[in-house]
């Protein structure tokens, strides 16, 4: 089961971590998105000279004192044409250069771990891939990853468009309705990097974020167990009839919690929903409040989604609440 | 005179438009609460439909944006395994624009939240009221006569039947489903 | 009118004095509504377009502000999730649609016939015909954004979310049929351009002395029609997925998502050079004559144009570079990106070369070419980074690409495009706009633009995504999002004052002689502003620089008649005179096709039927325009 105290550490930790590139190209922590940053900073260095070169000429041209116009233009015609065959070579340069890190990008590598993200409007749907069936599950919005080993995500959509994108991880791919798209990365260094959702889907595209938890291969494999479990029984009157109204009301049309009654796919798995470190696809953190604040009026808080205000009393809104956010 | 007539259009249009094309995500409580006060008659089919319903000028039957979700509620909560994509399965045909408990959107309403015999379930604890308005609306555009602007279009889906914007879809036709007493 | 089976009065006949009254009364435009509605003369036509393309600027502008003021800091509330998808599809269209590339063309309606030396526009009716098609496009787009039905899924409008299903209601119909109306608009222009450059040049006017305006212009018409036609199937298509029910862009049905995509890019992509090329001419056409020497390399400048124009249609997959398809087909697209950057390096070294050898006059238009200079390099050089199929995979749809786009958009055409009104303002007025404030106008622009989307480059990178309404606090996005909004004020300030000095000038401008530049090309060889009939006789030129090779007077040409429309039709090389063209009189059928068509559009947007029945009131007006008009059309 996850830390219970990371609800409240992690605010601490992401202001940290926001100083150092909290959703950031410039801050890499996989193999694939270190190549890219060095990749942007060698075309943004070349591509700084060119601009400063022809600002300066021009300055000089704009300042020089003028001898008289003379219709041979001979000498600048060899300077120029100078000038065309170095930016023939300086694109040429960057073109290799673009060409062998797109190689340098993809892998094919036999022990990926396999993941199926499938984008809906506007939350992630993971389901982790296995060759054994009793060894694959589905979780929402928040991926885990051991350190070291190479991740291969399959990509698609349920409805529009969308787009996987972890700038600290590697570039984005679309997930494209009809089509089956890859993206495979290799993490370098524990820790949580944010993504979102790149391409416009719609009205609550701002508000589809995921999380990649990268976490060394050890308490990779207890949160899998974790993942795998049915969902926790819960403890005491208020969970208990927390549950009973889960099941009872529209939450199980939609939503699926494995050991329950429950089984709905129209919306996230909230089997585990309490281990996550968000909910809403990144809106809010995972804690108590959030789950109440979110279940009496979601439309206040994501305009448009298809969450829709389910009618509940405050009793009753307490006991969904205090059930979901025991659900580790 | 050219101009006239443009203007008398173009005011036709404009009417009409803002009732079609506006977005409503969040209906205040108390509203959403009262759109479940629909007063059938005794034989449960037709009545009269929530006040706040009429006021606020029928927008499940005349917005683009409810009639779309209705259409997506549709798939989701898999109308389509009794009742097709609108041509009828084990639940009858709303394709065929003859309603077996009437044509009025609030007979509609009763039968997805209250359920039928003969196997209609009741949805009214699985869903929220505003969805079963939402699902009225789309369902009734399955059926319609006559196309309706706001009606939404086709799935991206495969083939099954005409848009609902492309009504009728089918002409109704008389078929031995036509009961002779009021089913019970 | 006089039977012309008769010789008629030609201008060889009269003294000047005598000729030029007798062709202001043919060549006039009537007072009044009717004139306003009638008239087909070019200049009035072009003044037209550009003064609504420079209102829809404005409109667009003030979308911009509003999304700034949203963006200004995180989890703001000044427009909704729902509004806030409106105002960012607005702001792109009607940049794009309604005013790019009409106020480009529309400078071209003006310019090309006055500088190739003829008395009015090819296809006259069918540019009034343009104009009123453009005007109902725009006011019908922005009607629907008035009743909360403007188009809500971006600019290029990527289905399937513009599709039947997820676009509920109508309003990605509107968008739809927008292209419609703006795309008919730009191709009917596109095609005068082209025959009245290739056939309606002065004689003389060998293609090697054609000025480079003309050229630009020449290739951007071409670009025009090769590839309008491709947005507009595919607009069709998208108004048949949603009204009717097919099934282009459904993969369960065999259609295909990525083909929107292909097709739109296909146009998308030209798209940005049909308005960029002609910006390229102006900024020839203005260093030209502020460094009061002809633009190094004509040669090579022409060149560079059209392999601009011909690479441009090889590169619509870097926009696609992240959607999956094979990478080596993506190289490709890479490759041909990076070396448009070539045939741009030439231009811009060109221009260097002829600053550096001229004697500049720092007046206000320089200042823009300066501007555009440092501007539309930055954004060129930031167009190879994304041109880089792993590079764009980091920044693409992020505001990284949001701020290249706009160096190389308002860098590119905006700066070059409000140095040429300044340049010939005088011309279309009659008045000098004001130096002085000239100047204020270019260091606000300049300024303001650099401030405001600079930092959208390291916003980009630090990862904040295109088209989101809002974002939350812990981005730390809230510093770069706030200086860039207060910065899109002085931006705004720029364009303030540059619409002041408009109004002013026109009110209580100095008076403007004939040539007020000393510039070299035919359109300053007539007055300001030139008569409906541009010259009295047509003049021939014997250089690339007609009024600097010739100072003193101009050589003409004589044998038009006066007593009705005609101009002169010449050779498509060497422009050697071939025949006399009755060109049209007034006539108020353009107005009422376009009235026709609108309707017919329009109502398309709600019932398939529309097109049967709506073709009937513009096959009528089709048959009053084409009525033959008795008189026989060219006389050898």
């Amino acid at each position: 089961m996850a830390n219970r105290t990371l609800p409240l550490t992690l605010p601490i930790a992401l202001l940290c971590s926001g100083c150092t590139g909290w959703q950031s190209v410039l801050d890499p922590h996989a193999i694939q998105a270190s190549r890219l940053e060095q990749l942007i900073w060698l075309f943004v260095a070349v591509c700084g000279v060119v601009w400063v070169t022809v600002t300066v000429v021009l300055v000089m041209a704009l300042l020089r004192r003028k001898t008289p116009y003379s219709h041979t233009d001979t000498r600048m015609t060899r300077i120029v044409r100078a000038a065309v065959i170095a930016t023939v070579v300086i694109i040429t340069g960057l073109a290799i250069v673009s060409f062998y890190a797109t190689r340098g990008l993809s892998s094919s590598d036999a022990t990926a771990l396999e993941i199926r993200v499938r984008g809906y409007q506007w939350w992630w749907e993971v389901t982790y891939l296995d060759a054994r069936a009793d060894q694959v599950f589905i979780t929402a919005n928040e991926i885990h990853v051991p350190v070291g080993r190479t991740v291969s995500l399959q990509l698609a959509a349920a409805d529009v468009i969308h787009s996987f994108w972890v700038p600290n991880l590697t570039g984005k791919q679309d997930l494209i309705p009809g089509r089956d798209n890859t993206l495979s990365f290799t993490p370098r260094e524990i820790g949580v990097y944010r993504g979102q959702c790149a391409e416009f889907c719609g009205l609550q595209h701002a508000h589809m974020a995921l999380l990649v938890v990268v976490e060394s291969a050890g308490a990779f494999e207890h949160w899998r167990q974790g993942q795998l479990a049915p969902a926790a029984t819960p403890r005491g009157g208020e969970q208990e009839t927390g549950k009973h109204l889960f099941e009872s009301k529209a939450c199980a049309s939609c939503h699926n919690i494995q050991g329950g009654t429950a089984s709905g796919t129209v919306g996230p798995d909230l089997t585990h929903v309490a281990s996550r470190r968000y909910i809403a696809s990144g809106l809010l953190e995972t804690n108590r409040g959030s789950i109440a604040a979110w279940v009496a009026d979601p439309q206040t808080l994501k305009p448009g989604n298809n969450m829709p205000r389910v009618a509940l009393d405050a009793s009753e809104l307490n006991a969904l609440s205090a059930y979901l956010a025991a659900l580790q | 005179m050219m101009r006239g007539v443009g203007t008398l259009v173009l005011s036709l249009f404009l009417v009409e438009g803002c009732a079609r094309e506006s977005r409503n995500f969040r209906l205040d409580p108390p509203i959403a609460a009262s759109l479940d006060a629909v007063a059938p008659m005794p034989n449960r089919i037709g009545g009269a439909a929530p006040e706040t319903d009429t006021v606020l000028g029928q927008p499940y039957l005349t917005n683009a944006y409810n009639l779309n979700q209705g259409k997506q509620l549709y798939t989701w909560f898999n109308c389509q395994g009794c009742h097709a994509d609108g041509g009828g399965a084990t639940g009858p045909a709303f394709l065929s624009g003859w309603w077996r408990y009437g044509p009025q959107a609030v007979s509609v309403f009763i039968s997805i939240r209250d359920g039928r015999p003969e196997g209609m379930p009741a949805f009214g604890n699985r869903l929220t009221t505003e969805q079963i308005w939402q699902l009225t609306g789309y369902v009734r555009t399955i059926g319609a006569y006559s196309a309706q602007t706001a009606a939404p279009s086709r799935n991206d889906a495969m083939q099954s039947r005409p848009s609902e914007n492309r009504a009728p879809a089918t002409v109704a036709t008389p078929s031995d489903e036509w009961p002779t007493a009021p089913s019970r | 009118m006089s039977d012309s089976r008769q010789p008629g009065v030609s201008d060889a006949q009269l003294e000047r004095p005598e000729l030029e009254s007798h062709l202001a009364a043919t060549w006039r435009t009537p007072g009044g509504l009717w004139g306003v509605l009638s008239t087909v003369d070019h200049k009035i036509i072009g003044r037209r377009y550009i003064v609504t393309a420079f209102v829809f600027l404005a409109l667009g502008g003030v979308l911009a502000l509003l999304m700034r003021l949203q963006l200004a800091g995180s989890e703001r509330r000044v427009l909704s999730a729902d509004w806030y998808n409106q105002v960012f599809t607005m702001h792109g269209a009607n940049m794009m649609f309604l005013f790019a590339v009409p106020v480009m063309e529309a400078m071209a309606i003006y310019l090309v016939p006055l500088m190739v030396g003829t008395r009015n526009i090819a296809f006259p009716r069918l540019n009034a015909f343009s104009y009123w098609l453009y005007l109902a496009g725009g006011i019908m787009l922005w009607t629907a954004f008035a009743l909360n039905m403007a188009p809500d899924v971006g600019w290029f409008a990527y289905v399937p979310l513009s599709g039947p299903q997820f676009g509920a209601g109508k309003r990605a119909d509107i968008w739809a049929q927008m292209i419609t109306f703006t795309e008919i608009a730009a191709l009917a222009v596109a095609i005068e351009i082209v025959v009245t450059v290739l056939k309606q040049r002065a004689p003389g006017m060998t293609l090697q002395r054609i000025p480079l305006f003309v050229w630009s212009m020449l290739v951007t018409a071409f670009l025009v029609i090769l590839a309008m036609p491709t947005i507009m199937i595919a607009s069709t298509c998208l108004i048949l997925d949603r009204l009717v029910g097919t099934h282009f862009f459904n993969p369960s049905e065999g259609g295909d998502v990525l083909l929107w995509q292909h097709l739109f890019w296909f146009f998308g992509h030209p798209e940005v050079y049909i308005i960029f090329l002609p910006a390229v001419g102006m900024v020839s056409s203005l260093v030209a004559t502020f460094a009061g020497r002809p633009v190094f390399g004509y040669l090579a400048m022409v060149l560079a144009l059209i392999s601009t124009g011909v690479l441009a249609f090889g590169l619509w997959v870097h926009h696609m570079f992240v959607v999956g398809l094979p990478r080596v087909g993506e190289s490709f697209f890479t490759i041909s990106s990076m070396s448009i950057a070539i045939p741009a390096g030439v231009q811009i070294f060109c221009w260097l070369a002829t600053l550096w050898d001229g004697r500049l006059r720092f007046r206000v238009p320089l200042l823009f070419v300066i501007a555009f200079i440092i501007t539309f390099v930055m954004g060129g050089l930031t167009g190879v980074m994304v041109a880089s199929v792993p590079l764009d995979t980091q920044v693409h749809d992020t505001y990284f690409v949001v701020a290249h786009f706009h160096y190389v958009l308002i860098g590119g055409a905006v700066f070059p495009l409000i140095g040429a009104i300044y340049y010939w303002f005088p011309k279309m007025s009659g008045r000098l706009m004001s130096e002085r404030i000239g100047r204020w106008v270019v260091g606000l622009l300049f300024v303001g633009f650099n401030l405001t989307f600079f930092p959208m480059h390291v916003l980009g990178l630090l990862g904040m995504p295109r088209r989101i309404y809002t974002y939350s606090p812990e981005m730390h996005w809230d510093a770069l999002n706030l200086f860039s909004s207060v910065s899109a004020t002085i931006l705004a300030a720029g364009f303030l004052l540059f619409f002041i000095d408009v109004i002013r000038s026109l009110r209580r401008g100095p008076q403007a002689p004939e040539n007020p530049w000393g510039a070299s090309t035919l359109e300053w060889a007539t007055t300001s502003p030139p008569p409906g009939y541009n010259f009295p006789r047509v003049p021939v030129v014997g250089s690339a620089q007609p009024l600097w090779d010739e100072p003193e007077s101009l050589a003409v040409a004589c044998g038009l008649r006066v007593d009705r429309r005609e101009l002169l039709i010449t050779s498509v090389v060497s422009a050697q005179p071939q025949a006399r063209e009755a060109s049209p009189r007034n006539s108020i059928w353009p107005f009422f096709a376009a009235l026709a068509s609108t309707l017919m559009l329009i109502a398309s947007i709600f019932t398939p039927w529309a097109m049967v029945w709506g073709s009937v009131p513009v096959l009528i007006t089709l048959i009053g325009w084409f009525w033959p008009k008795g008189d026989p059309e060219d006389e050898g």
